[in-house]
């Protein structure tokens, strides 16, 4: 495992006061988290509370109008960061895959070893070998994504960003494309990397993942970090729309 | 009804079919050759490039594909034979063929790159990709592989419009078929017999791009795509 880029005592993830507007929509109204070197951290709530939006953030996909947002040391609302540095400590994982289409599972998993890091292929392919056995494709090197299941395909999807060796990963509502069968393969494999000590961040659907997983919760509700806890917050809510959030999920 | 055919006297000029032929094929694969990179920078350009440019391009493709091939010929043959240059017909047909199917290309390509989702760029740019390497490895190669059937059937169908450049005195086929019916006063055999040659050539040219998709795109070769 390589080392953090900044001391490891920080967090490694860090939003304060973050605020995000799509046109005159307020998606991110102040919200403030921090995430501990491997830590899990679930972010639940509504649809369109702005859990996408605020990890989308964290990789710069989306630029924020205020607050500020660190991660492994990385200014990331600092407009001249150095997105590559960046991008090299973040992995992140869609609910859509994204695998690319005209390449077989492991030439999607050796694409940024070889391009970005500058791997020599041979090297590139042990990775991918490697990681491929982790997420349990070990015999899909071969396969385009369009031959795997949704499930697989997300779980190659994992495997590809496992091959930039992340110092965190962001999952955003992986699962819910699948149907509960391939759900079950895709969460061992997320279960098995927090249980390795992989530092996450995950927007999700599944409360019972969650409440096993996540080493802390965030409920997001109208752009703001609505309440926050541990994983018993699920069972004992404070505020009354977590009970009606955590209600109507069951 | 009293149709005779008589197509020795046709025949007979084999050679000057053959040679036909050649010139066109070599029209084609010119075009074919320089209108693609220049479609695909233009599509580029369009996509990417700062306004000006953009604009430019969209007004190239706008103004080829409103207006008639044999148009196209005339402004570039009288156009640079007014501004004192002095180029040859095959030259000329090349260059109008090229203008032309770049702009068709420009639209198949434009139309490739927006088939490809925003996901897919996020997926390369968040694996630390520049932007010139999503371009190339996401957006550029995909887009080309799904595009490929009607770029193709485009340049086929540049080959088959080569045959207007004839208007100019390029020695191609249809350029052989017109020469002939005037000296053997058998038009229906002459234009019969550059009918099959263009088939051929039609048929050459698919089989060529067929193996060269089998080659370019090993995805399409493994899993038996159609191309
Ligand atoms: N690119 C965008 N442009 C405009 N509005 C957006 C964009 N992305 C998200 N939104 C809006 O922001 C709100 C929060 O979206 P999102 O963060 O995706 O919510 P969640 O992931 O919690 O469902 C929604 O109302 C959504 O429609
Ligand atoms: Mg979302």
């Amino acid at each position: 495992m390589s080392q953090p880029t900044s001391s490891s005592a920080g967090p490694v993830v860090a939003l304060r006061d973050v605020h995000k507007s799509f046109g005159s929509l307020k998606v991110l109204d102040g919200v403030s988290f921090e995430v501990a070197r491997g830590e899990v951290l679930a972010i639940i709530g509504r649809s369109g509370s702005g859990k996408s939006t605020a990890l989308r953030c964290i990789d710069r996909l989306e630029t924020i109008e205020s607050g500020e947002i660190t991660v492994c040391g990385h200014r990331v609302s600092d407009p001249k960061l150095p997105l590559r540095a960046l991008r090299l400590d973040v992995g992140i994982v869609f609910q859509s895959y994204n695998l690319f289409p005209h390449l077989t599972i492991e030439e999607n998993i050796c694409l940024a070893p070889v391009t970005v890091k500058g791997r020599r292929r041979a090297e590139a392919r042990e990775t991918a070998r490697r990681v491929l056995g982790q997420v349990g494709l070990g015999d899909k090197l071969d396969s385009y994504p369009e031959q795997l299941s949704g499930g697989q395909q997300q779980r190659a999807a994992i495997a590809r960003s496992l091959a930039m060796e992340p110092q965190v990963m962001l999952f955003d509502e992986v699962t819910s494309a699948l149907d509960p069968e391939l759900t079950g393969e895709v969460l061992r494999v997320i279960e098995q990397l927090a249980a390795g000590g992989m530092t996450m961040v995950m927007v999700t659907h599944e409360m019972g993942f969650a409440r096993r997983v996540a080493d802390r919760i965030v409920f997001m509700h109208r752009g703001k970090v609505w309440e926050t806890g541990p994983a018993t917050i699920l069972e004992a809510p404070e505020t009354a729309e977590l009970r009606q959030f955590v209600g109507s999920g069951l | 009804m009293n149709l005779r055919l008589d197509f020795g006297v046709v025949w007979e000029r084999w050679p000057l079919f053959v040679d036909g032929a050649w010139m066109t094929l070599q029209l084609a694969v010119l075009a074919t050759l320089f209108g693609f990179a220049l479609g695909a920078l233009c599509a580029v350009g369009r996509r990417s490039g700062p306004p000006w440019l953009a604009g430019l391009c969209g007004a190239y493709v706008e103004a080829i594909r409103n207006t008639p091939l044999l148009v196209q010929i005339f402004l570039v043959y009288f156009g640079l034979a007014s501004l004192g240059f002095s180029l040859s017909a095959f030259t000329v047909a090349a260059l109008a063929l090229t203008i032309n199917v770049g702009a068709y290309t420009t639209e198949i390509m434009r139309a490739g790159f927006d088939s490809i989702p925003r996901g897919q760029l996020e997926a390369g740019e968040c694996l630390g990709l520049s932007q010139r390497q999503v371009y190339w490895h996401v957006l550029l190669l995909p887009a080309m592989e799904r595009v490929y059937p009607a770029l193709t059937s485009q340049f086929v169908l540049l080959m088959l419009a080569s045959s207007v450049t004839s208007q100019i005195s390029a020695e191609e086929l249809t350029a052989v078929a017109n020469y002939i019916q005037s000296d053997t006063y058998r038009a229906f055999e002459s234009y019969i017999t550059v009918a099959v040659f263009y088939l051929a050539l039609s048929f050459v040219m698919r089989l060529g791009f067929w193996g060269l998709g089998l080659l370019l795109f090993p995805r399409r070769r493994r899993l038996g795509t159609p191309l």
